[in-house]
């Protein structure tokens, strides 16, 4: 499921990325260069939100994005910020979808997307074994508990280490 | 488009605006606790459910412009209707009261929000089925936390215990209008865009005991009821959140930040 998405930016020139899969590589490139508006150690496609970048017959560029949470106030600024990169990058024309279906999930999150989160303080989601226990960020220990199921951003919960009493962020998982 | 298909896209434009307004009306109602929760953490965790909710609305509201065919986007949609126009449940609409009574709401319609997206998610509609998709992972979440609370309170001392069983008390006769089916509610589940609601209904029963059980909650015995907020007739509460709610639309056309 995609939402409309109208055609912006200028014609390829000839000497930025002509043929499509090159124009394809230098969006990938792009957008792996844009910070999440709210956790700016990861890239939007670290985190998963792009979702593909396709070539349309009509030699558009279609670029897929995924809402992490319906009411994410970030979901505008990162369409933005998409838009801004693909420009900036002279891919030519291009639309930027918002795809519904499947919706996003944290399991989407990339390897080196989790190593950022936990180098950035914030622990990754547990997505495929949720008895492993959320583990101190600070002093590793296990000791901790959910202080609140929601934290300063909607794909956040806020938890404490018992052993440090330090309190720290953990990645949902959705 | 003949008569039998302008009927069918009209059926299906107010099906989805039920299901739009209940999620702007609540979001509504829920971000009036901002700045006034009991603990910092309780004001983010309601301020959040309200954004998901409100996000889940715009997706269904935009839908629902689109299949009217008049031109209206989300915001006319949602800002600049009559009282009589809006078709969520009137359980919705009901004042947040004390935190427990908040609670007892946000357990008893998140239970069917999470059993209703779960089916609508199979809906022959395909954008009704990916907007439930979507909904259904953040109605969980949700659940989880009003769950989690209603047992803390129900499980809490004399005091916590008596005044959400009185909010429950209170809110429960609400609860007959999510599975009453109308003739509208039949045309859409006879074609498959929307589930049955007696199998919602069962679904929800089950979870709504299991956590009165946990939380030490009498269920409250069925009684009488006259509000039908998803025909449009609704409680005397609905005007006042869309007094607040329309205010800077209706006096300043347009305006946009």
């Amino acid at each position: 499921m995609i939402g409309a998405a109208p055609i912006i930016g200028e014609p390829a020139s000839a000497g930025v990325a002509a043929d499509a899969d090159a124009r394809v590589a230098c969006a990938w490139r792009a957008l792996g260069a844009v910070e999440d508006p709210e956790i700016p150690a990861l890239s939007l496609v670290d985190l998963g939100i792009v979702r593909f970048v396709k070539t349309q017959p009509d030699d558009a560029l279609e670029v897929g994005i995924s809402p992490t949470y319906t009411g994410c106030p970030a979901t505008e600024v990162i369409r933005q910020l998409v838009e801004q990169a693909l420009e900036g990058a002279g891919v030519g024309p291009f639309a930027v979808a918002h795809v519904l279906s499947p919706a996003w999930s944290s399991q989407w999150i990339s390897a080196e997307g989790r190593r950022k989160l936990a180098d950035y303080g914030i622990v990754p989601p547990r997505d495929a074994d949720s008895s492993r226990p959320v583990a101190c960020p600070r002093c590793q220990s296990v000791d901790t508990e959910c202080i609140s199921h929601f934290g300063s951003t909607p794909c956040k919960a806020l938890h404490r280490c018992r052993q440090c009493l330090e309190p720290f962020e953990y990645f949902k998982c959705i | 488009m003949n008569a039998t298909a302008a009927e069918a896209a009209d059926s299906l434009f107010r099906y989805v605006l039920r299901l739009g307004d209940l999620g702007l009306v609540l979001g509504q109602r829920l971000g009036e606790w901002v700045g006034h929760a009991p603990a910092l953490e309780e004001d983010l965790g309601l301020a959040n459910v309200a954004l998901d909710l409100i996000g889940q609305a715009r997706l269904l509201l935009a839908y629902a412009g689109e299949l009217e065919g008049r031109d209206r986007g989300e915001d006319e949609i949602a800002f600049l209707r009559e009282q009589s126009e809006y078709l969520n449940p009137t359980l919705v609409e009901q004042p947040n009261g004390d935190f427990g009574q908040t609670i007892v709401r946000q357990v008893l319609i998140g239970a069917f929000q999470l059993e209703f997206f779960e089916r609508l998610a199979n809906s022959a509609d395909e954008r009704l089925a990916a907007i439930a998709g979507k909904a259904v992972k953040e109605c969980r979440y949700h659940l989880r936390y009003s769950s989690d609370w209603l047992v803390r309170l129900g499980d809490g001392t004399p005091e916590s215990h008596a005044r959400v069983q009185s909010a429950l008390e209170r809110l429960w006769p609400y609860t007959t209008e999510l599975f009453a089916e109308d003739d509208l509610d039949r045309e859409m589940a006879d074609c498959g865009i929307a589930p049955r609601l007696a199998e919602v209904r069962a679904a929800w029963s089950a979870r709504i005991d299991a956590v009165l059980a946990e939380a030490t909650l009498d269920r409250p015995r069925d009684r009488p009821y006259q509000w039908f907020g998803k025909r449009g007739e609704h409680s005397e509460h609905l005007g006042y959140i869309l007094a607040d709610m329309q205010y800077l639309q209706r006096a300043h056309s347009g305006a946009r930040w």
